[in-house]
């Protein structure tokens, strides 16, 4: 190969919302990628001038993919503004909601979004082709049309806990307006346990449990030897990971960090060691310099969101946000390491960063763990408890409220004016992994995990800087709003 | 049915503009199936769909491009999200990307293309959420600037078939809805007739919201839930205008078991134009001199006034007792039936 060649890749699908990426490619490899998001809507602008509680309504209308995220984030902030605290069963079910949409949405990324691509043509001469054509062929593949069904019918817990998804108004600050009675709760646990039923069959092959328990690479991969190599869509996943080296494809930054989730995986920063260090939210700035916005960098509770569609030297709507001054990775990978999951660490140790294998084997663990964790909570519910306080009064106060969303750390910062919306500014998950490069010329996660991935001559969309992006599962609605 | 499944597919090619993808979303979980095998049932095939489809970059813009050209016929060109026009009319807010070029010319440049434009949610029908405010990025409908005719495509637009744009609307709507409608059209079975004034499949918006609210007791009686999670009528205190909102959303249900007033939470009339701007806070209802400003549709103030005193004066102990729980504090009374 000769010169370095410039390609702009896109539209970028199965992904949720808008994606292009412009690479420059030299001797069959990215030397450098920027990464736009090119649609705005302007929500924080909308949400302004609102009453408070407005919030609830409008938030979750950011993503219909993270609908229940948003939510809980923005009752969260409202929480704090107003000084309610949810009843435990108002608890318990705001995270069934909202781990329902983090187990839905790990699923639709392997089924729908990243396997696709390994039943593409390219891929023919491997020994694994037919199979992957089988089980994974876009629309056709048995793997979705044996788990979209079953996905459809998982969620009929957000018609039980929540009226529908996505966009519902059932989680409040105080709590949630639905109180489950002693026959829905058994209705929970018949849906939990139709759902394992179908990973168990299909996707794993396996007890969730064992697969929750896989503590190194060794024994993931001798487990994944044990049977049959297309034996469940987990081990020919594996089977391919292997083949095509995912586990050294795509590493993303040194530092992940999780806000924590559910009591169930801890919060914290981690950066290599064995220690894992606070998530300091002070630390917390968004880097306007590569963005179509104006303003400077600042803490989210002074950002604005003020777009410059013609800024010199701006190439995403998309801020850069830092956790003092670095670049972190967030997602399923970033929780399961933080919590400490030994073989969450031990993949991403063996490779510096986050690696496909690993974004994509952390999602499956953690669906592996909420299952489990969600029949649980089901059976704790106490029906003729209450479900929900009241709301507080809303008066000049600002608070952050933080989730876990599927993929990753997500932000609400809010200033609420004499009980109207006077600041809202939203860090999400893929703003931190997709952001453009910040003022230092410091690239984001996915831009630096880009350099170094091979393309094939004649290439238009390459095929490994896809499986790259789509390692990451990205939500560009979120990440602009 | 068979025989257009058999001999040629009905086309679909859905694209999503300025939307959060939950109308993709909620298809996805179309009659317990999902989208493709709902659609295909009924002889339908998407051409191209950004959350199902292999085809990425370059395949994906030759596919537009053969559409936009001629070279490939479509029956019908779905849209998802708001076309947004700004700035200054430019609509660089929404560049598809890898064309350089913005969504709503993209869309200017397929529906003419295309046998019928369905406008799938409100954003795409109204201009929905991202229109709320000021609308920082002028966006707007395809035949409609919330009430106002017009919208992206303007107010004579017609498809091949001669259909106005058919406002499949609701945040989110129900994927029975889409996949209903769409099988209409395949079916040759949709004509003007089937559209209500604002563009909208009669067989969804021929309904209210109210019609199957198991809240009904509370609604009768005037029984009202005073904050989040008390089971009373959630009209009078809570902002909820499913008396007032088109959609057969409690005759059928969500996610299995669900509908928003089953949820807990209050109707926001998110199949209407405006749904976004309700003029004051959303859980809140607006009144004047004690009475709701949204009356049921098709109501006499006088009368609603007239009967809801009634009806408040007659309310059953049980019934006012329970409205203001979120579980039932006192049963029905158990009495053998009086025979004859």
């Amino acid at each position: 190969m000769t010169g370095p060649t410039r390609l702009i890749v896109g539209p970028f699908n199965r992904v949720e919302g808008d994606l292009e990426v412009t690479i420059d490619v030299a001797d069959g490899a990215v030397t450098a990628a920027r990464v736009n998001a090119p649609l705005y809507r302007g929500f924080e602008q909308i949400l302004l001038g609102r009453a408070a509680h407005d919030a609830m309504v409008i938030a979750p209308r950011i993503c219909g993919i993270c609908s229940v995220s948003q939510s809980v984030a923005a009752a969260r902030a409202l929480a704090r503004i107003s000084g309610v605290e949810a009843p435990p069963n108002g608890r318990l079910a705001a995270d069934l909601v909202l781990a329902t949409e983090n187990a839905a949405d790990h699923l639709t990324h392997f089924i729908l979004f990243f396997t696709p691509d390994l039943a593409r043509a390219c891929y023919a001469g491997r020994p694994w082709h037919a199979a992957a054509r089988r089980r994974f062929a876009a629309q056709e593949g048995e793997c979705a049309r044996s788990l979209l069904p079953a996905r459809a019918r998982f969620l009929h817990l957000m018609g039980l806990l929540a009226g529908k998804w996505p966009h519902s108004l059932a989680l409040q600050p105080g709590g949630v307006t639905k109180a489950i009675d002693g026959g829905e709760k058994m209705r929970l646990l018949a849906i939990l346990a139709e759902f394992r039923e179908a990973l168990e069959a299909h996707l794993f092959a396996d007890r969730l449990e064992r697969i929750a328990a896989l503590s190194s690479p060794e024994e993931l991969f001798a487990w994944a030897d044990a049977a049959a190599f297309d034996a469940g869509d987990f081990r020919l996943f594996l089977h391919i990971a292997r083949d095509l080296d995912f586990g050294g494809l795509g590493i993303g930054p040194p530092a992940l960090a999780s806000s924590g989730s559910f009591g169930l995986f801890g919060p914290g920063l981690w950066r290599g060691g064995g220690e894992v260090l606070p998530f300091d939210l002070a630390q917390v700035t968004e880097d306007v310099a590569s963005a179509w916005m104006a303003g400077d960098t600042s803490h989210p509770f002074a950002g604005l969101t003020r777009p410059q569609p013609d800024k010199d030297g701006a190439y995403s709507w998309c801020k850069a946000p830092r956790l003092g001054g670095t670049v972190i990775e967030v997602g399923a990978l970033a929780r399961q390491v933080v919590d400490g999951h030994p073989l969450a660490r031990t993949l991403v140790r063996n490779s510096g960063g986050g690696s496909v294998l690993a974004r994509v084997v952390a999602r499956l663990v953690e669906l592996a763990r909420l299952i489990p964790a969600m029949e649980d909570w089901s059976r704790t519910l106490r029906p003729r408890e209450p479900f929900c306080t009241g709301p507080g009064p809303m008066e000049t106060a600002a608070a952050a409220g933080l989730v876990e969303a599927a993929r990753g750390t997500l932000g609400h910062w809010l200033t609420v004016t004499d009980g109207y919306i006077s600041g809202y500014q939203i860090i999400a998950p893929t703003t931190w992994n997709f952001s453009p490069r910040d003022g230092s010329g410091q690239p984001g996660a996915l831009e630096s995990a880009l350099v170094g991935t091979p393309v094939q001559p004649g290439e238009a969309t390459p095929v490994a800087v896809q499986h790259v992006v789509r390692s990451f599962d990205p939500c560009m609605v979120c990440t602009v709003h | 049915m068979a025989s257009s499944a058999v001999s040629s597919p009905f086309t679909v090619l859905w694209l999503q503009a300025a939307s959060c993808g939950g109308c993709t979303m909620s298809t996805l979980a179309a009659d317990d199936v999902g989208l493709v095998k709902a659609l295909e049932r009924l002889g339908i095939q998407l051409l191209w769909h950004p959350s199902l489809s292999e085809e990425s970059g370059t395949d994906a813009i030759a596919i537009l491009d053969d559409v936009a050209t001629g070279r490939v016929a479509l029956d019908c060109l779905c849209i998802e999200g708001a076309v947004l026009d700004g700035p200054d009319g430019s609509g660089r807010f929404q560049i598809l990307s890898g064309t350089g070029r913005a969504m709503k010319d993209w869309i200017a440049a397929l529906a003419p293309r295309a046998r019928f434009v369905a406008a799938i949610g409100s954003c795409a029908a109204y201009g929905g959420i991202p229109s709320a405010g000021l609308n920082p990025t002028d966006a707007r409908g395809l035949q409609y600037s919330g009430w106002d005719p017009g919208g992206a495509l303007g107010k004579g637009f017609h498809s091949a078939e001669g259909l106005p744009v058919i406002n499949i609307s609701g945040c989110a709507p129900h994927p029975g809805w889409v996949v209903e409608t769409l099988a209409a059209l395949a079916l040759d079975d949709f004509g003007p007739d089937c559209l209500d004034a604002l563009g909208r499949p009669r067989a969804i918006a021929d309904h209210l919201a109210h019609h199957g609210c198991s809240r009904n007791e509370f609604y009768e009686f005037k029984a009202s839930a005073a904050r989040p999670s008390d089971r009373g009528c959630l009209m009078e205190n809570l902002g909820c205008r499913a008396t007032q909102a088109p959609g057969d959303c409690n005759v059928r249900r969500w996610n299995g078991y669900g509908s928003c007033t089953d949820g807990g939470y209050t109707c926001i009339a998110c199949t209407n134009p405006g749904f976004e701007s309700p003029g004051g806070p959303f859980q809140e209802t607006a009144k004047v001199a004690g009475i709701p400003v949204g009356l049921p549709v098709d109501m006499p103030k006088a009368w609603f006034v007239a009967l809801a005193a009634l009806s408040k004066s007659a309310t059953p102990q049980r019934v006012r007792s329970n409205a203001h729980s979120d579980h039932v504090l006192v049963p029905p009374a158990r009495r053998a039936p009086k025979l004859p």
